[in-house]
């Protein structure tokens, strides 16, 4: 599975963000060799489509999409199943994320 | 770092709020303590906290004490932090605190602030008694541990020192301007 983890230093949780990755992964048992990209600038945040520290793309769709914002380098909020408010995304955001994946690959095309 | 240590006295400041007033520190002259909190309106750190402020400032204030909350962040490249959306931030979410817009970024810069938020805890005599997070768990209200400003204010109230004086502050960093710009400028 091809994974992805885009981060800004500006935003001091990533390392937990991709802790926690890492460990649904091992959790769901997927072989997945993550992509850690460290944006530094707007051009690359342009580039990378980049919506905020940390993003996370699993086969290259987000964890959480978040259609319509703006590429920048800021902390990315992420709106939890309870409706709070958390710079990271959940273990359970992630694993959905993950679970559609691999669904979609276990899908034969039509 | 900040520029202040403990034990050092607040920085005096005049800035307008939310509220259509200026509100100066010495305007809070009788107050127990003060809590000087750099804050903003986009960084998720402060949307996870900000409910939690509100609690402890309606849970201190018939103590004596009173927040500050200062937004210093420069709304050319963040829109959502402009003077306008702090008005309404302050309403929707019922700040019961005055929300000060630091335009110049020059209380900021005076008191070496970097995130948001980041808290300032002053005692009676308005020397600075605390500095850092707001507690130990910004994802979870339910999971933290250590209360580190309710801690430092029940320990100011009492005339004591705050058993942690000092932690790093967590958030996002403020949006400093690309060019200084004056008072006066938009």
């Amino acid at each position: 599975m091809r994974v992805t983890f885009l981060y800004w230093e500006g935003c001091p949780s990533h390392e937990e963000a991709l802790a926690r990755l890492r460990r649904v992964l091992e959790e769901e048992g997927v072989e997945a060799s993550v992509e850690v990209v460290r944006v530094d600038t707007e051009e690359d945040a342009r580039r990378w489509k980049f919506v905020g520290s940390p993003t996370i793309l699993v086969e290259g769709e987000d964890v959480a999409p978040a259609p319509g914002a703006a590429y920048r380098l800021t902390c990315r909020a992420y709106v939890l199943e309870d409706g709070r408010i958390s710079p990271l995304p959940s273990v359970d955001q992630i694993r959905a994320a993950v679970r559609r994946a691999r669904a979609a690959r276990e899908t034969p095309n039509r | 770092m900040a520029n202040l240590k403990v034990g050092d006295p607040a920085i005096p400041f005049r800035l307008p709020g939310v509220d259509g007033r200026e509100h100066a520190l010495e305007d809070y002259q009788d107050r127990e303590a003060v809590v000087v909190i750099f804050s903003c309106n986009h960084c998720p750190y402060v949307r996870a906290w900000e409910d939690r402020m509100v609690a402890i400032q309606r849970d201190y204030a018939p103590r004596g004490v009173q927040f500050l909350v200062i937004s210093s962040n420069d709304p050319a490249q963040y829109p959502e932090d402009s003077f306008d959306r702090m008005k309404e931030r302050a309403r929707e979410k019922g700040y019961n605190f005055p929300y000060l817009f630091d335009e110049t970024q020059e209380v900021a810069r005076a008191y070496g602030a970097q995130r948001t938020p980041e808290v300032f805890v002053f005692d009676r005599q308005r020397r600075l008694r605390y500095h850092g997070a707001i507690d130990d768990n910004y994802e979870d209200a339910r999971g933290v541990r250590r209360h580190y400003l309710r801690e430092a204010l029940d320990a100011v109230l009492e005339g004591k020192e705050p058993q942690t004086s000092e932690t790093p502050p967590v958030g996002c960093t403020i949006k400093w301007r690309r060019e200084p710009a004056s008072r006066a400028s938009s």
